[in-house]
């Protein structure tokens, strides 16, 4: 596989930024009600790592290793303030949906991670592919969440009824907990635990051996 | 390799790239404010059409707009202020202006909005040059947030036309379902004021007893949204009361006085 292929493809499964490397997740939980908003969510995260990731990387040779977290974070802060103008502009009704949201990609630690660890070490089209593909990683995640989250919590899939509520004279009981922000800890749980029942490699080294019973304990000492 | 780290090098490439990105978010700002001030005004304006339940597919919103007419009362007096700018009028920025606004003690503050400003942007809408309905903002805290809404009523000032919110922090699925069609639905011919002049409309607690004499004024609840259920009640019998526009719509019944006609 080439370079610019594994740096593009990587992050969606093989080293996924909320999955494997666990960044990001306020966001998962936050936004996630909605596959509407979530989807711009992914579009505008997307656009900002890989646009942040590409111009940390132009002026890489040239940012002076006392204020690059500084130059990376007004890099990054720009590019997200001109997705908030964006939005706003042209799709009111989500930006209102996402309002503070928006801002908070800031400070996801996927953008500010990926300018640090790769951009500053690599060319400009690697980074950028590399910025893509970690957005792609978390957009990956943040739909499936968004799926199950408004699917049982609303029984509906970007808006259209699948399965009528109860409350709109239909026979599902909507899940009320899955409306809310912690519901996606569950999901996000059950991701992991699938894609590294997948992915084996993924497991992690336990830190702790818990030993089964105090009698096995007792015979241990023995 | 270069050196980066000399103190002429590190403060120039902080000014230049601070005077970059400064440049380039201004001219976004500048170059999109029309199209987001644009982009607002028609918000507000399609949700005090949603309220009167006057949206239409086929039309615009600007269209459908030429039937309202916007008009500024004084609250406490309940007269029309013609002197008042329509377009620059925000009652956010007037309550909170000592001048402009009063401060509501914890007893009158049930909807929980600290201070209430003097004056008040209401919309008339026309039919054929007749008035058709009357469109009050009103606003109150349900669990989160303020909840900020559109009341529209008929003529009469006591039957309910649509209750509309654009803008609110409720739970997703529970107290945001005050956007359900539904649930927005059941205000339609609901009634405002008792015989002896006390504001009766209220949101119950689960369904409301149709066979009850207080049927017309009551609204199902929220399911799961108690809290908000219980905020839109107060916050409509705060702005239907005498703080509210109590003046305005004793004034409009006994004086009858009809606003100019429009061009529709």
């Amino acid at each position: 596989m080439s370079k610019a292929r594994e740096v593009l493809i990587n992050p969606i499964f093989n080293d996924n930024p909320i999955a494997l490397q666990i960044l990001g997740i306020c966001s998962a939980l936050a936004i996630t009600s909605s596959m509407n908003v979530t989807l711009i969510m992914c579009f505008a995260l997307t656009a900002v790592v890989s646009l942040s990731n590409l111009f940390v990387s132009l002026i890489r040779n040239h940012i002076p290793t006392n204020i690059r977290i500084i130059v990376q974070m007004t890099i990054i802060s720009s590019l997200v303030i001109l997705v908030d103008e964006l939005l706003k502009a042209y799709d009111y009704e989500t930006s209102r949906t996402l309002s503070v949201f928006v801002g908070l990609i800031i400070t996801n630690c996927i953008v500010m991670g990926r300018a640090e660890a790769f951009a500053m070490q690599n060319t400009p089209w690697l980074s950028f592919l590399d910025g893509l593909g970690n957005g792609l990683g978390y957009s990956v995640i943040l739909l499936i969440v968004a799926f199950f989250r408004e699917l049982l919590g609303a029984g509906t899939l970007f808006g259209y009824e699948i399965m009528v509520l109860v409350q709109n004279g239909g026979w599902y009981q909507g899940n009320n907990f899955m409306l809310l922000p912690a519901s996606s800890f569950f999901v996000i749980g059950l991701l992991i635990w699938a894609l590294r029942s997948w992915k084996t490699d993924q497991i992690e080294e336990p830190q702790f051996n818990l030993i089964q019973n105090s009698l096995e304990a007792e015979n241990r000492k023995i | 390799m270069r050196n980066n780290d000399t103190v002429f090098k590190t403060i120039f490439v902080a000014i230049t790239l601070c005077l970059i990105c400064s440049a380039i978010i201004s001219s976004a700002a500048v170059g999109l404010r029309d199209l987001q001030e644009a982009n607002q005004k028609l918000d507000k304006q399609s949700k005090v059409l949603a309220s009167a339940r006057l949206l239409d597919k086929s039309k615009s919103i600007e269209e459908l707009f030429l039937s309202i007419k916007e008009k500024i009362i004084d609250l406490d007096t309940g007269e029309f202020i013609d002197s008042m700018d329509l377009d620059s009028f925000n009652e956010s920025s007037l309550a909170r202006d000592d001048t402009t606004s009063i401060f509501l003690t914890s007893s009158e503050d049930i909807a929980l909005i600290k201070r209430r400003e003097n004056y008040q942007k209401i919309y008339l809408h026309y039919s054929n040059e007749t008035l058709k309905s009357i469109i009050l903002p009103v606003r109150g805290y349900g669990l989160w947030g303020t909840l900020y809404g559109y009341l529209a009523v008929k003529p009469d000032l006591q039957t309910i036309i649509g209750l509309e919110f654009f803008q609110h922090k409720e739970t997703p699925g529970l107290g945001a379902e005050v956007d359900n069609p539904r649930w927005k639905a059941l205000w339609r011919n609901k009634k405002i004021y008792g015989d002896t002049g006390e504001v009766l409309i209220s949101v119950v607690k689960g369904t409301v007893n149709s066979s009850s004499t207080l049927s017309d004024y009551q609204v199902d609840g929220l399911s799961g949204a108690t809290i908000t259920s219980k905020g839109v009640s107060n916050l409509l019998t705060f702005w239907l009361g005498e703080l509210g526009y109590l003046p305005f719509i004793k004034r409009f019944k006994k004086d009858t006085l009809i606003p100019e006609k429009i061009d529709v």
